[in-house]
C-alpha cells in the first residue's frame, strides 16, 4: 500500500477518535447536569415499605397540601420536659437526639434512648426518623414507623421531652 | 438530546451504546491493521481472527447489558472497548521489536476472560447492594491479597518491587484485585459509620476535626497503605490506595479536614519513605535530576525516564504514525510507559484524545454515583472512579515528570493481565450501578428503609401529583391503632 494512503489512514484514526468523543458528548446531551432526577411515578397499588402497627400499610402522615416553598425552619426548639428552653440552630447535616454522649442533642430523659431518633435535612424539608427506640418517637399524635417530614410547629415528643422546628 | 419519553421513564439507551460500540471497535482493530500494514506485515487470517474475537466479545457484552441491565450507563463500554483495543494495537505494534514478542496474543487472551468475567459477574451479582453484606470480609481479602506475594515460594522480585506472585508458571499481581476489594469495605464501612464520623467532632476555626478515636480507620488505610509500600517496595499502589480511602471519606462526610489530615499523612509518609526505602529515594532522585547524566547511567536510573520525554517530543502534534517511531527504546513501552508509546506514534492529538477519554469515563463513573439512589453504592462509585483517576494521574504525572514515577500502569491500555482483569471487573460493578441509578424506581419491601439515601425517606410528597394528598377520610384510618401516645413507664429503658 501507497505510503500517501497509508498516512491518510494514519490520520482518518485519529480523526475517529475525536468524533468517537464528540458523539459521546453530543449524546450525553444535559446528562451531566445534576437537577431533577429522572424519577417515575410510585405504582398504584399502595405496597410501599410498612411496618407492622402502621394500619394499612399507607404511607406515615403528610402533614401539609404541598403547596408553595415554605421558610426552611432555622432552630429545633425544646418546649417541654427536662431541658425545656433550650435551642439548637439548625444546619445542614442531621442531628442525633438521645441520651447517649454523642448525640447532638443529648437528652437528659429516663425515657428516652441512647440514640433515640434522627432528624435530619432533605431538600427544604426536616426528616425525622426512630432508631429503634424503646419508647418510640411520635409525632403529633402518630408514632413515627417510618421517616416523616416535619413542618415547623409539629409536635415531636421523646420520652418526656417535646421538641419543635420553628422558622 | 432527551433522556425521558412522555411517561417520565428513562430510555435504556442501547442502541447508542450500539452505535458507539461500532466506532470503538473500528478504532481498536483499524489500528492494529494500520500497524500492519505500516511494518509490512501481511493481513492475514490472523487479523481477521483476532478481530471478530473483539467484534464478539464487546457484543456479547452489549446483549448481557440489554438482557440484565437494560437501564446501564451507555457510555462506559464504548470507551473501554475503544482503550483496549488501542492497548491491544499498540502491544501488537510493539511485538514487532526485538524486545518483546508474543504479548498481543496474550493481552487478547486476558481480554477475553476478563470481559468473560465481567460479564459473568454483571449477570451473577445482579444488583451492587448485595456487595455491602462483603465489607469486613473485603478487608480480610485485601489484607490476604496484598501479602501475598510476600509469602515466600510463591512471591517474585520484579524489577525492584515484590508485587507478583507464581503459580504453575503463570504470574499474577493480587494486589491489583485488592483496589476492588478495599473499594467494597471503604464504600461498606463508611456507609455503615458515616453518622457518627460526622456528628461528632471538634472546631477549630473553619474546620472540624473528627474526634481521635475515628480517626481509627484512617489511620489502618494509612498502615496498610505504608506496609504495601514498605514490604512491597510499591510507591504507586500505596499512594493509590491512601488516595482511595481519603477521597471517599471526604465524600461521605463532605469535610475538607479529612483531606487536609490525609495530605500531612501523605506528607509525613513521603518523609519517612524517602528516609528509609532505598527504592522510594532512587524514584526521587530520578524525579528530581533526570538529566543528570550520573543518575542517567546508573542502573535503574533515568534512563526510561528521559527516554519517554524524548519519545513524547518525538510525536510531535500529530505523531509518526503507528508502526514508524521507535518507542522500543524506552524500557517496559507496553506497559509501565505504554502512554509513552501513543504519544510518539500517535501525538498530541492522539494522547490527548486517550486522556479525554479517560475523563469523560472517570464522569460518567462519577455520574452512576450521584444518580443512584444507597449511600454504600454512591460511595462505592465514587472510590472505583477515584481508583481510575489515580491510576491515570500517577501514571501519566510520573511520565511527564509531574510526580515521581511509581509502578502503575494505565488502566485498559497496558500490558498485564491482572490489572485488565481488575478494570473489567470496576466496569461491570459501575454498570450494575449505573443501572440501579437510572432504571425506573419500584417501590418494593427489599429496599433499606434507614439512612438519608433510603427509599423510605423519600419526599412522600414528590412522587405524587403535585399538592394532592390522601382524601381526608381516609386519614382516620391510618392512625396508629392504639391511639394516641401512650408511654409505657415501666419500660423506662
Amino acid at each position: 500500500m501507497s505510503e500517501l494512503a497509508i498516512t491518510v489512514l494514519q490520520f482518518g484514526l485519529l480523526l475517529l477518535l475525536w468524533i468517537l468523543i464528540l458523539s459521546i458528548i453530543a449524546a450525553q446531551g444535559r446528562d451531566m447536569m445534576v437537577s431533577k432526577r429522572s424519577r417515575t411515578r410510585p405504582p398504584r397499588n399502595n405496597d410501599a415499605p410498612s411496618t407492622a402497627g402502621d394500619g394499612e400499610g399507607t404511607p406515615a402522615t403528610v402533614h401539609h397540601s404541598g403547596q408553595m416553598p415554605r421558610p426552611r425552619p432555622k432552630r429545633l426548639v425544646i418546649s417541654e420536659g427536662p431541658l425545656v428552653g433550650t435551642e439548637i440552630e439548625l444546619g445542614s447535616i442531621p442531628i442525633m437526639l438521645g441520651r447517649a454522649q454523642e448525640c447532638t442533642v443529648v437528652l437528659d430523659d429516663d425515657y428516652s434512648s441512647g440514640k433515640h431518633a434522627r432528624l435530619f435535612p432533605q431538600g427544604s424539608r426536616w426528616f425525622l426518623e426512630d432508631l429503634g427506640s424503646t419508647n418510640g418517637t411520635w409525632l403529633g399524635d402518630e408514632q413515627l414507623t417510618r421517616a416523616t417530614t416535619v413542618e415547623p410547629g409539629d409536635r415531636i415528643r421523646i420520652g418526656k421531652t417535646v421538641l419543635e422546628l420553628r422558622t | 438530546m432527551k433522556s425521558k419519553n412522555p411517561d417520565g421513564h428513562p430510555k435504556p439507551r442501547r442502541t447508542i451504546e450500539l452505535l458507539l460500540l461500532l466506532i470503538a471497535l473500528t478504532i481498536g482493530i483499524g489500528a492494529q491493521v494500520l500497524v500492519g500494514l505500516n511494518l509490512e506485515d501481511e493481513i492475514d487470517q490472523r487479523y481477521w481472527l483476532e478481530g471478530g474475537l473483539q467484534v464478539g466479545l464487546a457484543l456479547a457484552f452489549h446483549i448481557a447489558l440489554r438482557l440484565k441491565a437494560k437501564y446501564a450507563d451507555p457510555f462506559i463500554l464504548p470507551i473501554v472497548v475503544t482503550l483496549n483495543g488501542l492497548g491491544i494495537a499498540m502491544i501488537h505494534r510493539l511485538d514487532f521489536t526485538s524486545r518483546y514478542d508474543g504479548v498481543a496474543d496474550r493481552q487478547l487472551m486476558w481480554t477475553a476472560i476478563s470481559m468473560v468475567a465481567a460479564i459473568a459477574l454483571l449477570v451473577l451479582l445482579k444488583d451492587h447492594r448485595k456487595l455491602r453484606q462483603l465489607t469486613y470480609i473485603s478487608l480480610a481479602v485485601s489484607v490476604l491479597l496484598l501479602f501475598l506475594p510476600i509469602v515466600p515460594g510463591l512471591g517474585q522480585d520484579i524489577q525492584g518491587a515484590q508485587v507478583w506472585i507464581t503459580i504453575g508458571g503463570m504470574s499474577f499481581q493480587p494486589g491489583e484485585l485488592a483496589k476492588i476489594t478495599l473499594g467494597i469495605f471503604f464504600a461498606g464501612f463508611l456507609a455503615n459509620n458515616r453518622d457518627l464520623i460526622l456528628l461528632a467532632g471538634r472546631k477549630v476555626g473553619p474546620l472540624t476535626f473528627p474526634r481521635l478515636q475515628d480517626l481509627g480507620p484512617l489511620f489502618l488505610a494509612w498502615l496498610i497503605a505504608m506496609g504495601v509500600l514498605i514490604v512491597q517496595n510499591d510507591l504507586g499502589n500505596a499512594l493509590m490506595f491512601f488516595g482511595l480511602f481519603v477521597a471517599v471519606i471526604y465524600v461521605a462526610t463532605s469535610r475538607i479536614s479529612w483531606v487536609a489530615i490525609g495530605v500531612a499523612f501523605v506528607a509525613v509518609g513521603a518523609v519517612l519513605a524517602y528516609q528509609f526505602v532505598w527504592h522510594a529515594r532512587n524514584r526521587f532522585d530520578i524525579w528530581l535530576n533526570a538529566f543528570d547524566q550520573e543518575i542517567y547511567d546508573q542502573l535503574y536510573g533515568s534512563h526510561q525516564l528521559v527516554q519517554g520525554l524524548f519519545g513524547l517530543a518525538h510525536g510531535g502534534l500529530t505523531g509518526t504514525g503507528l508502526g514508524s517511531g521507535s518507542p522500543q527504546i524506552v524500557a517496559l513501552a507496553n506497559s509501565d510507559m505504554i502512554i509513552v508509546a501513543f504519544g510518539e506514534e500517535l501525538g498530541f492529538l492522539g494522547l490527548s484524545a486517550m486522556l479525554v477519554l479517560y475523563l469523560i469515563l472517570f464522569s460518567r463513573y462519577m455520574r452512576a454515583g450521584l444518580g443512584t439512589r444507597d449511600h454504600f453504592g454512591k460511595l462505592l462509585a465514587v472510590g472505583l472512579a477515584m481508583v481510575l483517576v489515580l491510576q491515570v494521574f500517577v501514571v501519566v504525572g510520573g511520565i511527564t515528570r509531574v510526580i515521581p514515577m511509581s509502578g502503575l500502569v494505565s488502566p485498559f491500555l497496558a500490558a498485564g493481565g491482572s490489572a485488565l482483569l481488575a478494570n473489567w471487573l470496576i466496569v461491570a460493578i459501575v454498570l450494575l450501578i449505573s443501572h440501579a441509578a437510572r432504571r425506573p424506581i419500584v417501590v418494593g419491601p427489599m429496599l433499606n428503609t434507614t439512612g438519608e439515601g433510603a427509599s423510605g425517606t423519600e419526599d412522600p410528597l414528590r412522587g405524587r401529583p403535585t399538592g394532592e394528598q390522601r382524601p381526608v377520610t381516609e386519614a382516620p384510618s391510618a392512625h396508629h391503632p392504639s391511639g394516641g401516645p401512650a408511654l409505657k413507664e415501666g419500660e423506662g429503658r
